[in-house]
Protein backbone atom coordinates (compact mmCIF):
# COMPACT_ATOMS: atom_id res chain seq x y z
CA UNK A 1 0.00 0.00 0.00
CA UNK A 2 2.68 2.48 -0.52
CA UNK A 3 0.19 4.55 -2.41
CA UNK A 4 -0.86 5.45 0.75
CA UNK A 5 1.04 7.88 3.58
CA UNK A 6 1.54 6.87 6.55
CA UNK A 7 -1.26 8.83 7.84
CA UNK A 8 -3.75 7.60 6.13
CA UNK A 9 -2.76 3.73 7.55
CA UNK A 10 -3.14 5.20 10.64
CA UNK A 11 -6.40 6.19 10.37
CA UNK A 12 -6.97 3.02 8.26
CA UNK A 13 -5.15 0.78 11.29
CA UNK A 14 -7.20 3.13 13.72
CA UNK A 15 -10.83 2.74 12.23
CA UNK A 16 -10.37 -1.34 12.02
CA UNK A 17 -8.86 -1.38 16.10
CA UNK A 18 -11.95 1.34 17.11
CA UNK A 19 -15.19 -0.59 15.17
CA UNK A 20 -13.57 -3.97 16.48
CA UNK A 21 -13.87 -2.85 20.01
CA UNK A 22 -17.00 -1.23 19.30
CA UNK A 23 -18.41 -4.57 18.32
CA UNK A 24 -17.06 -6.62 20.75
CA UNK A 25 -18.45 -4.29 23.27
CA UNK A 26 -21.89 -3.77 21.94
CA UNK A 27 -22.29 -7.83 21.35
CA UNK A 28 -23.31 -9.12 24.87
CA UNK A 29 -25.44 -6.43 25.23
CA UNK A 30 -27.21 -6.50 21.89
CA UNK A 31 -27.82 -10.22 22.34
CA UNK A 32 -29.16 -9.61 25.65
CA UNK A 33 -31.48 -6.56 24.32
CA UNK A 34 -32.70 -8.68 21.63
CA UNK A 35 -33.75 -11.47 23.63
CA UNK A 36 -35.59 -9.24 26.51
CA UNK A 37 -37.94 -7.13 23.71
CA UNK A 38 -38.59 -10.22 21.74
CA UNK A 39 -39.16 -12.79 24.33
CA UNK A 40 -39.80 -11.02 27.39
CA UNK A 41 -43.49 -9.31 28.09
CA UNK A 42 -42.98 -6.33 30.75
CA UNK A 43 -43.91 -2.52 31.85
CA UNK A 44 -41.65 -0.52 29.90
CA UNK A 45 -40.80 -2.65 27.18
CA UNK A 46 -42.01 -0.35 24.45
CA UNK A 47 -40.30 2.26 26.25
CA UNK A 48 -36.61 0.19 26.47
CA UNK A 49 -37.19 -0.34 22.68
CA UNK A 50 -37.58 3.01 21.44
CA UNK A 51 -34.30 3.58 23.84
CA UNK A 52 -32.70 1.54 21.80
CA UNK A 53 -33.44 3.07 18.57
CA UNK A 54 -32.70 6.15 19.60
CA UNK A 55 -29.15 6.70 17.93
CA UNK A 56 -31.19 5.93 14.86
CA UNK A 57 -33.41 8.73 14.97
CA UNK A 58 -31.05 11.60 16.77
CA UNK A 59 -28.52 13.87 15.77
CA UNK A 60 -24.83 12.09 16.08
CA UNK A 61 -24.30 15.06 17.44
CA UNK A 62 -26.19 14.99 20.52
CA UNK A 63 -25.34 11.55 20.76
CA UNK A 64 -21.13 12.36 21.20
CA UNK A 65 -22.70 15.42 23.89
CA UNK A 66 -24.56 12.81 26.03
CA UNK A 67 -22.00 10.35 26.00
CA UNK A 68 -19.80 13.50 27.21
CA UNK A 69 -22.40 14.36 30.21
CA UNK A 70 -22.01 10.96 30.74
CA UNK A 71 -18.79 9.61 30.45
CA UNK A 72 -16.91 12.77 30.29
CA UNK A 73 -13.92 12.72 33.20
CA UNK A 74 -16.69 14.54 35.10
CA UNK A 75 -19.64 12.44 34.49
CA UNK A 76 -21.39 9.91 36.44
CA UNK A 77 -20.28 6.76 34.88
CA UNK A 78 -17.08 8.34 33.13
CA UNK A 79 -15.92 9.09 36.96
CA UNK A 80 -16.56 5.99 38.44
CA UNK A 81 -14.96 4.20 35.42
CA UNK A 82 -11.43 6.30 35.90
CA UNK A 83 -11.75 5.67 39.43
CA UNK A 84 -12.40 2.41 40.06
CA UNK A 85 -10.74 0.73 37.07
CA UNK A 86 -8.59 3.54 35.34
CA UNK A 87 -10.82 3.44 32.43
CA UNK A 88 -10.10 6.99 30.74
CA UNK A 89 -12.59 7.21 27.23
CA UNK A 90 -12.33 10.79 26.71
CA UNK A 91 -9.87 11.30 23.97
CA UNK A 92 -9.28 8.08 23.84
CA UNK A 93 -10.02 5.33 21.20
CA UNK A 94 -11.46 3.35 23.65
CA UNK A 95 -13.51 6.01 23.93
CA UNK A 96 -14.57 6.06 20.24
CA UNK A 97 -15.43 2.62 20.14
CA UNK A 98 -18.03 3.80 22.73
CA UNK A 99 -19.32 6.61 20.76
CA UNK A 100 -19.87 3.94 17.35
CA UNK A 101 -20.59 1.50 19.59
CA UNK A 102 -24.01 3.60 20.83
CA UNK A 103 -24.16 4.62 16.98
CA UNK A 104 -24.52 1.13 15.61
CA UNK A 105 -26.01 -0.52 18.43
CA UNK A 106 -29.67 -0.42 17.03
CA UNK A 107 -28.77 -1.48 13.75
CA UNK A 108 -27.14 -4.96 15.97
CA UNK A 109 -30.19 -5.46 17.98
CA UNK A 110 -32.64 -5.11 15.02
CA UNK A 111 -30.39 -7.70 13.00
CA UNK A 112 -30.57 -10.42 15.84
CA UNK A 113 -34.00 -9.56 16.85
CA UNK A 114 -35.52 -10.60 13.29
CA UNK A 115 -33.55 -13.39 13.19
CA UNK A 116 -34.55 -14.60 16.89
CA UNK A 117 -37.97 -14.23 16.27
CA UNK A 118 -37.72 -16.87 13.52
CA UNK A 119 -36.34 -19.56 16.03
CA UNK A 120 -39.42 -22.15 16.79
CA UNK A 121 -40.06 -21.59 20.12
CA UNK A 122 -41.59 -24.97 20.43
CA UNK A 123 -37.48 -25.92 20.04
CA UNK A 124 -37.28 -24.57 23.49
CA UNK A 125 -40.28 -26.05 24.95
CA UNK A 126 -38.80 -29.72 23.35
CA UNK A 127 -35.14 -28.46 24.78
CA UNK A 128 -37.16 -27.97 27.72
CA UNK A 129 -39.13 -31.53 28.29
CA UNK A 130 -35.47 -33.10 27.70
CA UNK A 131 -34.15 -31.51 30.76
CA UNK A 132 -32.77 -28.40 29.86
CA UNK A 133 -32.81 -25.26 32.04
CA UNK A 134 -33.17 -21.53 30.99
CA UNK A 135 -29.49 -21.23 30.49
CA UNK A 136 -29.01 -24.30 29.36
CA UNK A 137 -31.83 -23.63 26.38
CA UNK A 138 -30.38 -20.72 25.36
CA UNK A 139 -26.25 -21.25 24.91
CA UNK A 140 -27.72 -25.00 23.64
CA UNK A 141 -30.92 -24.06 21.24
CA UNK A 142 -31.49 -20.26 20.85
CA UNK A 143 -28.26 -18.85 20.42
CA UNK A 144 -27.16 -21.30 17.88
CA UNK A 145 -30.46 -20.77 15.83
CA UNK A 146 -30.45 -17.08 15.96
CA UNK A 147 -26.27 -16.54 15.15
CA UNK A 148 -27.47 -15.80 10.84
CA UNK A 149 -28.66 -12.72 12.88
CA UNK A 150 -26.22 -12.55 15.52
CA UNK A 151 -23.23 -12.60 12.57
CA UNK A 152 -25.25 -10.21 9.94
CA UNK A 153 -25.35 -7.85 13.12
CA UNK A 154 -21.73 -8.12 14.38
CA UNK A 155 -20.71 -7.30 10.58
CA UNK A 156 -23.53 -3.94 9.79
CA UNK A 157 -22.12 -2.88 12.98
CA UNK A 158 -18.48 -3.16 12.29
CA UNK A 159 -19.04 -1.87 8.94
CA UNK A 160 -21.25 0.97 10.04
CA UNK A 161 -18.65 1.61 13.22
CA UNK A 162 -16.49 2.12 10.84
CA UNK A 163 -18.29 5.20 9.48
CA UNK A 164 -19.10 7.06 12.12
CA UNK A 165 -18.79 10.51 12.56
CA UNK A 166 -20.42 12.95 14.43
CA UNK A 167 -20.35 10.99 17.85
CA UNK A 168 -16.80 10.45 17.56
CA UNK A 169 -15.74 13.93 16.57
CA UNK A 170 -18.09 15.50 19.54
CA UNK A 171 -17.08 12.60 21.80
CA UNK A 172 -13.17 12.61 21.70
CA UNK A 173 -12.05 14.93 19.32
CA UNK A 174 -10.11 14.22 16.29
CA UNK A 175 -6.78 13.17 17.44
CA UNK A 176 -4.37 12.05 15.04
CA UNK A 177 -3.42 8.35 15.98
CA UNK A 178 -5.80 8.37 18.95
CA UNK A 179 -9.60 9.09 18.26
CA UNK A 180 -8.68 10.11 14.21
CA UNK A 181 -10.62 7.09 12.20
CA UNK A 182 -11.37 6.93 8.24
CA UNK A 183 -14.06 9.43 8.26
CA UNK A 184 -12.19 11.70 10.73
CA UNK A 185 -8.90 11.61 8.51
CA UNK A 186 -11.21 12.66 5.66
CA UNK A 187 -12.92 15.30 7.10
CA UNK A 188 -9.38 16.56 7.74
CA UNK A 189 -8.08 16.42 4.67
CA UNK A 190 -10.91 17.83 2.95
CA UNK A 191 -10.25 20.89 5.63
CA UNK A 192 -6.40 20.54 4.40
CA UNK A 193 -5.28 22.98 1.10
CA UNK A 194 -4.13 20.27 -1.08
CA UNK A 195 -6.08 17.48 0.40
CA UNK A 196 -7.99 16.50 -2.18
CA UNK A 197 -6.15 13.47 -3.19
CA UNK A 198 -5.19 11.86 -0.22
CA UNK A 199 -9.35 12.79 0.33
CA UNK A 200 -9.99 10.93 -2.61
CA UNK A 201 -8.27 7.78 -1.28
CA UNK A 202 -10.14 7.76 2.17
CA UNK A 203 -12.73 7.53 0.41
CA UNK A 204 -12.26 5.00 -1.50
CA UNK A 205 -10.84 3.06 1.05
CA UNK A 206 -14.22 3.72 3.18
CA UNK A 207 -16.30 2.61 -0.29
CA UNK A 208 -14.04 -1.02 -0.27
CA UNK A 209 -14.41 -1.26 3.51
CA UNK A 210 -18.36 -1.00 3.46
CA UNK A 211 -18.50 -2.80 -0.12
CA UNK A 212 -16.32 -5.59 1.68
CA UNK A 213 -18.77 -5.65 5.12
CA UNK A 214 -22.18 -6.37 2.49
CA UNK A 215 -20.39 -9.11 1.08
CA UNK A 216 -18.83 -11.10 4.11
CA UNK A 217 -22.47 -10.38 5.87
CA UNK A 218 -24.16 -12.14 3.03
CA UNK A 219 -21.46 -14.82 2.65
CA UNK A 220 -21.82 -15.57 6.27
CA UNK A 221 -25.51 -15.86 6.30
CA UNK A 222 -25.56 -18.15 3.49
CA UNK A 223 -22.72 -20.32 5.35
CA UNK A 224 -25.12 -20.26 8.22
CA UNK A 225 -28.48 -21.56 6.75
CA UNK A 226 -26.53 -24.21 4.74
CA UNK A 227 -25.19 -25.41 8.15
CA UNK A 228 -28.70 -25.18 9.28
CA UNK A 229 -30.28 -27.20 6.12
CA UNK A 230 -32.04 -24.37 5.00
CA UNK B 1 -51.54 -44.37 38.07
CA UNK B 2 -51.34 -41.48 36.36
CA UNK B 3 -54.18 -38.73 37.85
CA UNK B 4 -54.73 -35.20 35.92
CA UNK B 5 -57.26 -32.88 36.78
CA UNK B 6 -56.90 -29.18 34.67
CA UNK B 7 -59.37 -26.30 34.72
CA UNK B 8 -58.17 -23.44 32.55
CA UNK B 9 -60.02 -20.47 30.81
CA UNK B 10 -58.13 -18.75 27.96
CA UNK B 11 -61.02 -16.37 26.20
CA UNK B 12 -63.70 -18.01 25.16
CA UNK B 13 -62.53 -21.61 25.08
CA UNK B 14 -62.66 -23.70 28.61
CA UNK B 15 -60.54 -26.66 29.68
CA UNK B 16 -61.93 -28.99 32.36
CA UNK B 17 -60.08 -32.26 31.94
CA UNK B 18 -60.06 -34.95 34.51
CA UNK B 19 -58.63 -38.54 33.97
CA UNK B 20 -57.29 -41.49 35.79
CA UNK B 21 -54.34 -44.05 33.92
CA UNK B 22 -53.25 -46.99 35.80
CA UNK B 23 -49.60 -47.42 34.86
CA UNK B 24 -48.49 -48.36 32.23
CA UNK B 25 -50.82 -48.30 30.16
CA UNK B 26 -51.67 -46.27 26.75
CA UNK B 27 -54.59 -43.47 26.88
CA UNK B 28 -55.72 -42.29 24.04
CA UNK B 29 -57.40 -38.36 24.49
CA UNK B 30 -59.72 -38.97 21.64
CA UNK B 31 -61.75 -35.74 19.97
CA UNK B 32 -62.60 -33.92 17.41
CA UNK B 33 -59.54 -31.21 16.34
CA UNK B 34 -59.52 -27.99 18.95
CA UNK B 35 -61.37 -29.54 21.30
CA UNK B 36 -58.28 -28.56 23.77
CA UNK B 37 -56.46 -32.08 23.41
CA UNK B 38 -53.30 -30.63 23.12
CA UNK B 39 -54.03 -27.98 25.67
CA UNK B 40 -54.63 -30.37 28.32
CA UNK B 41 -50.92 -32.21 27.55
CA UNK B 42 -48.98 -28.98 27.40
CA UNK B 43 -50.70 -28.33 31.29
CA UNK B 44 -50.10 -32.39 31.95
CA UNK B 45 -46.05 -31.59 30.39
CA UNK B 46 -46.21 -28.31 32.23
CA UNK B 47 -45.67 -25.94 29.04
CA UNK B 48 -48.70 -24.00 29.99
CA UNK B 49 -50.37 -23.19 33.39
CA UNK B 50 -53.55 -24.34 34.56
CA UNK B 51 -55.62 -22.11 36.56
CA UNK B 52 -56.08 -25.29 39.11
CA UNK B 53 -55.44 -28.86 39.29
CA UNK B 54 -53.09 -31.24 39.56
CA UNK B 55 -50.98 -33.92 37.88
CA UNK B 56 -49.71 -37.10 39.78
CA UNK B 57 -47.46 -40.00 38.24
CA UNK B 58 -47.32 -42.57 40.36
CA UNK B 59 -45.96 -41.06 43.74
CA UNK B 60 -44.51 -37.87 41.79
CA UNK B 61 -46.96 -35.02 42.49
CA UNK B 62 -45.65 -33.02 39.61
CA UNK B 63 -48.63 -30.17 39.69
CA UNK B 64 -50.47 -29.47 42.81
CA UNK B 65 -52.25 -26.08 42.84
CA UNK B 66 -53.72 -25.72 46.26
CA UNK B 67 -50.41 -27.21 47.63
CA UNK B 68 -48.61 -24.60 45.44
CA UNK B 69 -46.63 -27.47 43.77
CA UNK B 70 -45.32 -26.94 40.18
CA UNK B 71 -42.57 -28.83 39.10
CA UNK B 72 -41.04 -27.44 36.03
CA UNK B 73 -41.49 -29.26 32.64
CA UNK B 74 -37.57 -29.69 32.50
CA UNK B 75 -37.49 -31.40 35.70
CA UNK B 76 -40.88 -33.25 35.23
CA UNK B 77 -39.38 -36.44 33.85
CA UNK B 78 -42.60 -36.53 30.62
CA UNK B 79 -41.16 -36.60 27.27
CA UNK B 80 -43.20 -35.17 24.97
CA UNK B 81 -42.76 -36.23 21.07
CA UNK B 82 -44.54 -33.21 19.10
CA UNK B 83 -46.88 -32.98 16.11
CA UNK B 84 -43.87 -31.80 13.73
CA UNK B 85 -41.19 -33.71 15.75
CA UNK B 86 -39.45 -30.37 17.17
CA UNK B 87 -35.91 -31.82 15.88
CA UNK B 88 -33.23 -29.11 16.44
CA UNK B 89 -32.28 -28.95 13.03
CA UNK B 90 -28.53 -27.16 13.62
CA UNK B 91 -27.58 -30.75 15.16
CA UNK B 92 -27.48 -34.21 13.69
CA UNK B 93 -29.78 -36.86 14.40
CA UNK B 94 -27.28 -38.86 16.62
CA UNK B 95 -26.65 -34.68 18.42
CA UNK B 96 -30.41 -34.42 18.88
CA UNK B 97 -30.57 -38.23 20.45
CA UNK B 98 -27.23 -37.42 22.98
CA UNK B 99 -28.95 -34.03 23.75
CA UNK B 100 -31.86 -35.72 25.71
CA UNK B 101 -29.39 -38.53 27.12
CA UNK B 102 -26.80 -35.91 28.47
CA UNK B 103 -29.70 -34.22 30.18
CA UNK B 104 -31.01 -37.02 31.81
CA UNK B 105 -31.79 -36.78 35.42
CA UNK B 106 -32.17 -40.11 36.38
CA UNK B 107 -29.94 -43.29 35.58
CA UNK B 108 -30.51 -44.34 32.48
CA UNK B 109 -32.97 -47.47 31.28
CA UNK B 110 -33.41 -46.90 27.64
CA UNK B 111 -30.26 -46.61 26.42
CA UNK B 112 -28.84 -45.63 23.15
CA UNK B 113 -28.75 -48.89 21.85
CA UNK B 114 -32.00 -50.01 22.64
CA UNK B 115 -34.29 -47.29 20.98
CA UNK B 116 -31.58 -47.59 18.18
CA UNK B 117 -32.67 -50.88 17.55
CA UNK B 118 -37.00 -50.18 18.64
CA UNK B 119 -36.79 -47.47 16.11
CA UNK B 120 -33.91 -48.32 13.42
CA UNK B 121 -32.25 -45.44 13.49
CA UNK B 122 -28.48 -46.60 13.03
CA UNK B 123 -28.75 -45.56 9.12
CA UNK B 124 -30.15 -42.17 10.28
CA UNK B 125 -27.55 -41.41 13.04
CA UNK B 126 -25.27 -39.31 10.68
CA UNK B 127 -28.03 -37.58 8.78
CA UNK B 128 -28.80 -33.53 9.32
CA UNK B 129 -32.88 -33.20 10.62
CA UNK B 130 -33.58 -31.86 7.24
CA UNK B 131 -32.87 -34.95 5.10
CA UNK B 132 -35.10 -37.20 7.31
CA UNK B 133 -38.56 -38.21 5.62
CA UNK B 134 -41.70 -37.21 7.90
CA UNK B 135 -42.04 -40.55 9.23
CA UNK B 136 -37.91 -40.74 10.17
CA UNK B 137 -38.44 -37.36 12.26
CA UNK B 138 -40.94 -38.76 14.39
CA UNK B 139 -39.23 -41.51 14.98
CA UNK B 140 -36.09 -40.07 15.62
CA UNK B 141 -38.46 -37.23 18.18
CA UNK B 142 -39.72 -40.11 20.05
CA UNK B 143 -35.94 -41.61 20.46
CA UNK B 144 -35.05 -38.53 21.97
CA UNK B 145 -38.25 -38.45 23.92
CA UNK B 146 -37.31 -41.82 25.48
CA UNK B 147 -33.64 -40.99 26.36
CA UNK B 148 -34.02 -38.51 28.19
CA UNK B 149 -35.74 -41.31 30.62
CA UNK B 150 -39.42 -39.96 30.97
CA UNK B 151 -41.59 -41.33 33.78
CA UNK B 152 -44.52 -40.62 31.25
CA UNK B 153 -44.65 -40.18 27.30
CA UNK B 154 -47.00 -37.62 25.32
CA UNK B 155 -47.66 -37.77 22.05
CA UNK B 156 -49.50 -35.34 20.06
CA UNK B 157 -50.44 -36.51 17.09
CA UNK B 158 -47.86 -37.98 16.41
CA UNK B 159 -48.94 -39.25 12.76
CA UNK B 160 -50.94 -36.37 12.23
CA UNK B 161 -48.68 -35.25 9.81
CA UNK B 162 -47.99 -38.02 7.67
CA UNK B 163 -49.87 -39.49 4.63
CA UNK B 164 -51.21 -42.81 4.98
CA UNK B 165 -48.62 -45.18 4.00
CA UNK B 166 -45.83 -43.36 6.73
CA UNK B 167 -48.67 -43.32 8.91
CA UNK B 168 -48.58 -47.72 8.19
CA UNK B 169 -44.83 -47.44 8.39
CA UNK B 170 -44.60 -45.31 12.08
CA UNK B 171 -47.43 -47.45 13.99
CA UNK B 172 -45.64 -50.59 14.04
CA UNK B 173 -43.18 -48.61 16.23
CA UNK B 174 -45.62 -47.40 18.16
CA UNK B 175 -46.94 -50.62 18.79
CA UNK B 176 -43.67 -52.19 19.63
CA UNK B 177 -42.79 -49.26 22.26
CA UNK B 178 -46.05 -49.99 24.13
CA UNK B 179 -44.98 -54.04 24.20
CA UNK B 180 -41.52 -53.53 25.17
CA UNK B 181 -41.17 -50.44 27.12
CA UNK B 182 -43.63 -49.97 30.66
CA UNK B 183 -43.62 -46.61 29.79
CA UNK B 184 -47.39 -45.13 30.40
CA UNK B 185 -48.21 -43.00 27.22
CA UNK B 186 -50.72 -40.41 26.80
CA UNK B 187 -51.90 -40.40 23.08
CA UNK B 188 -53.61 -37.63 21.38
CA UNK B 189 -55.41 -38.58 18.29
CA UNK B 190 -58.37 -37.80 16.64
CA UNK B 191 -57.85 -40.87 13.99
CA UNK B 192 -59.70 -43.87 15.58
CA UNK B 193 -57.92 -46.56 13.62
CA UNK B 194 -54.33 -45.19 15.44
CA UNK B 195 -56.61 -45.40 19.25
CA UNK B 196 -57.72 -48.63 18.16
CA UNK B 197 -54.29 -49.93 17.39
CA UNK B 198 -52.52 -48.59 20.19
CA UNK B 199 -54.38 -47.24 23.59
CA UNK B 200 -55.59 -49.35 26.60
CA UNK B 201 -58.12 -46.65 27.94
CA UNK B 202 -59.74 -43.91 26.08
CA UNK B 203 -60.76 -40.11 27.48
CA UNK B 204 -63.01 -38.62 25.03
CA UNK B 205 -62.79 -34.65 24.95
CA UNK B 206 -65.23 -32.14 23.70
CA UNK B 207 -64.95 -28.72 23.31
CA UNK B 208 -62.45 -28.44 26.45
CA UNK B 209 -64.12 -31.20 28.82
CA UNK B 210 -63.68 -34.80 29.48
CA UNK B 211 -67.13 -36.48 29.08
CA UNK B 212 -66.21 -39.61 29.29
CA UNK B 213 -63.36 -42.15 30.19
CA UNK B 214 -62.78 -46.15 30.13
CA UNK B 215 -61.22 -48.93 28.86
CA UNK B 216 -61.38 -49.44 24.97
CA UNK B 217 -64.10 -52.29 25.11
CA UNK B 218 -66.38 -49.85 27.06
CA UNK B 219 -65.64 -46.70 25.02
CA UNK B 220 -66.14 -48.16 21.60
CA UNK B 221 -69.97 -48.64 22.68
CA UNK B 222 -70.25 -44.81 23.57
CA UNK B 223 -72.80 -42.85 21.99
CA UNK B 224 -69.42 -39.47 22.19
CA UNK B 225 -67.41 -41.72 20.46
CA UNK B 226 -69.40 -43.29 17.91
CA UNK B 227 -71.01 -39.18 17.11
CA UNK B 228 -66.87 -38.27 16.15
CA UNK B 229 -65.87 -41.87 14.28
CA UNK B 230 -69.00 -41.66 12.03
CA UNK B 231 -71.36 -44.22 11.23
CA UNK B 232 -69.14 -46.80 9.28
CA UNK B 233 -66.65 -46.83 12.48
CA UNK B 234 -68.81 -47.78 14.98
CA UNK B 235 -68.50 -51.40 16.32
CA UNK B 236 -67.80 -52.85 19.80
CA UNK B 237 -63.78 -53.28 19.89
CA UNK B 238 -63.72 -56.63 22.00
CA UNK B 239 -60.71 -58.38 23.72
CA UNK B 240 -60.48 -62.00 23.21
CA UNK B 241 -58.09 -64.93 23.67
CA UNK B 242 -56.07 -66.65 21.03
CA UNK B 243 -57.95 -70.64 21.47
CA UNK B 244 -55.62 -72.40 18.58
CA UNK B 245 -55.66 -72.31 15.03
CA UNK B 246 -58.18 -74.68 13.03
CA UNK B 247 -56.55 -77.32 11.23
CA UNK B 248 -59.15 -77.12 8.36
CA UNK B 249 -58.90 -73.79 7.26
CA UNK B 250 -55.77 -72.49 8.97
CA UNK B 251 -57.52 -69.58 11.02
CA UNK B 252 -57.20 -68.17 14.58
CA UNK B 253 -59.95 -69.41 17.38
CA UNK B 254 -59.98 -66.69 19.17
CA UNK B 255 -62.77 -67.00 22.42
CA UNK B 256 -64.42 -63.83 23.30
CA UNK B 257 -67.16 -63.67 25.48
CA UNK B 258 -68.45 -67.24 25.57
CA UNK B 259 -68.61 -67.48 21.98
CA UNK B 260 -65.79 -67.89 18.93
CA UNK B 261 -64.54 -65.98 16.06
CA UNK B 262 -62.23 -67.56 13.22
CA UNK B 263 -59.93 -64.55 12.34
CA UNK B 264 -57.00 -63.80 9.93
CA UNK B 265 -54.02 -63.44 12.16
CA UNK B 266 -50.13 -64.59 11.44
CA UNK B 267 -49.21 -66.63 14.32
CA UNK B 268 -50.31 -66.33 17.82
CA UNK B 269 -49.28 -68.56 20.68
CA UNK B 270 -52.52 -69.98 22.67
CA UNK B 271 -53.82 -67.83 25.46
CA UNK B 272 -52.36 -64.76 23.42
CA UNK B 273 -54.68 -61.53 23.99
CA UNK B 274 -56.05 -60.44 20.82
CA UNK B 275 -58.09 -57.25 20.19
CA UNK B 276 -61.10 -57.51 17.82
CA UNK B 277 -62.94 -54.43 16.21
CA UNK B 278 -66.70 -56.27 15.15
CA UNK B 279 -67.86 -53.14 12.96
CA UNK B 280 -71.77 -52.23 13.26
CA UNK B 281 -72.29 -52.19 9.78
CA UNK B 282 -70.60 -55.75 9.38
CA UNK B 283 -72.69 -57.86 11.47
CA UNK B 284 -75.92 -59.83 10.72
CA UNK B 285 -78.58 -60.56 13.53
CA UNK B 286 -80.95 -63.76 13.31
CA UNK B 287 -83.51 -64.39 15.93
CA UNK B 288 -83.37 -68.44 14.70
CA UNK B 289 -80.19 -70.58 14.35
CA UNK B 290 -78.26 -70.00 11.10
CA UNK B 291 -77.51 -72.63 8.83
CA UNK B 292 -75.90 -73.20 5.24
CA UNK B 293 -74.35 -69.83 5.29
CA UNK B 294 -70.80 -69.05 4.18
CA UNK B 295 -70.66 -66.66 7.31
CA UNK B 296 -67.72 -68.50 9.45
CA UNK B 297 -68.71 -66.55 12.35
CA UNK B 298 -72.07 -67.26 14.81
CA UNK B 299 -71.90 -65.70 18.65
CA UNK B 300 -74.76 -66.28 20.35
CA UNK B 301 -76.14 -63.50 22.70
CA UNK B 302 -79.34 -61.54 24.39
CA UNK B 303 -80.14 -58.08 23.44
CA UNK B 304 -79.57 -56.04 25.93
CA UNK B 305 -80.88 -52.51 24.32
CA UNK B 306 -81.88 -51.25 21.24
CA UNK B 307 -80.93 -47.61 20.07
CA UNK B 308 -82.43 -45.44 17.63
CA UNK B 309 -78.93 -44.24 14.98
CA UNK B 310 -80.26 -41.92 12.72
CA UNK B 311 -83.43 -41.94 10.96
CA UNK B 312 -83.39 -45.16 9.04
CA UNK B 313 -81.37 -47.91 11.43
CA UNK B 314 -80.63 -48.87 14.94
CA UNK B 315 -78.42 -50.08 16.68
CA UNK B 316 -78.43 -53.27 18.85
CA UNK B 317 -76.66 -54.07 21.79
CA UNK B 318 -76.12 -57.89 22.41
CA UNK B 319 -74.56 -59.35 25.07
CA UNK B 320 -72.34 -62.45 24.08
CA UNK B 321 -71.05 -63.48 27.47
CA UNK B 322 -69.93 -60.47 29.84
CA UNK B 323 -69.06 -58.76 26.32
CA UNK B 324 -71.20 -56.46 24.30
CA UNK B 325 -71.33 -56.01 20.62
CA UNK B 326 -73.15 -53.61 18.51
CA UNK B 327 -74.58 -54.57 15.27
CA UNK B 328 -76.55 -51.97 13.41
CA UNK B 329 -79.99 -52.66 11.66
CA UNK B 330 -82.39 -51.45 9.58
CA UNK B 331 -85.81 -49.92 11.95
CA UNK B 332 -87.87 -52.39 9.45
CA UNK B 333 -85.76 -55.32 10.45
CA UNK B 334 -85.68 -54.09 13.95
CA UNK B 335 -89.41 -54.16 13.50
CA UNK B 336 -89.71 -57.40 11.68
CA UNK B 337 -87.79 -59.53 13.81
CA UNK B 338 -89.09 -58.37 17.27
CA UNK B 339 -85.46 -57.58 18.55
CA UNK B 340 -86.26 -55.57 22.02
CA UNK B 341 -84.05 -56.01 25.52
CA UNK B 342 -84.47 -59.56 26.43
CA UNK B 343 -84.43 -61.53 23.13
CA UNK B 344 -81.85 -64.09 22.71
CA UNK B 345 -79.97 -63.79 19.02
CA UNK B 346 -77.38 -64.73 16.67
CA UNK B 347 -75.04 -62.43 15.64
CA UNK B 348 -73.16 -63.34 12.11
CA UNK B 349 -70.28 -62.37 11.09
CA UNK B 350 -67.58 -62.45 7.97
CA UNK B 351 -63.74 -63.26 8.93
CA UNK B 352 -62.71 -60.96 5.87
CA UNK B 353 -64.24 -58.02 7.84
CA UNK B 354 -62.79 -58.84 11.19
CA UNK B 355 -59.78 -56.76 12.11
CA UNK B 356 -57.57 -58.27 15.08
CA UNK B 357 -54.78 -56.70 16.75
CA UNK B 358 -52.07 -57.61 19.18
CA UNK B 359 -52.66 -55.70 22.85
Amino acid sequence: MTWLSANEIEALALSLSVAFRSVLLSLPFAVLLAWVLTRRQFVGRTVLDAFVHLPLVLPPVVIGYLLLLLFGARGPIGGWLERAFGIELIFTRNGAALATAVMSFPLMVRAMRISLENVDRGLEDAARTLGAGALDRFATITLPLMLPGVLAGAITAFSAALGEFGAVITFVSNIPGETRTLPLALYTALQTPGGDAAAARLALISCVLGLGGLLLSEWFARRVRHMLGR
Amino acid sequence: MLKVAAKKHRGAFALEAQFELPTPGVVALFGRSGCGKSTLINVIAGLLKADSGHVVLDDAVLLDTQQHIDVPPERRRIGYVFQDAKLFPHLSVAANLRYAQRRARVPAYVGMDLVSDLLDLGALMHRRTHQLSGGERQRVAIGRALLSQPGLLLLDEPLASLDASRREELLPYLETLRDQLAIPMVYVSHHFDDVLRLATHLVLMESGKTTAQGNLSDMSLNPGVRAIIGADAVGAIVEGTVLGADPDSGLLRVQVGHGELKVHFGKAANGAKLRVQLLARDLIVATRAPQQLSVRNSLTGVVTAVMSDDDDSDLIAIDIGGTIIIARVTKAATRELGLAAGLSVWALVKTVSLRPHPI
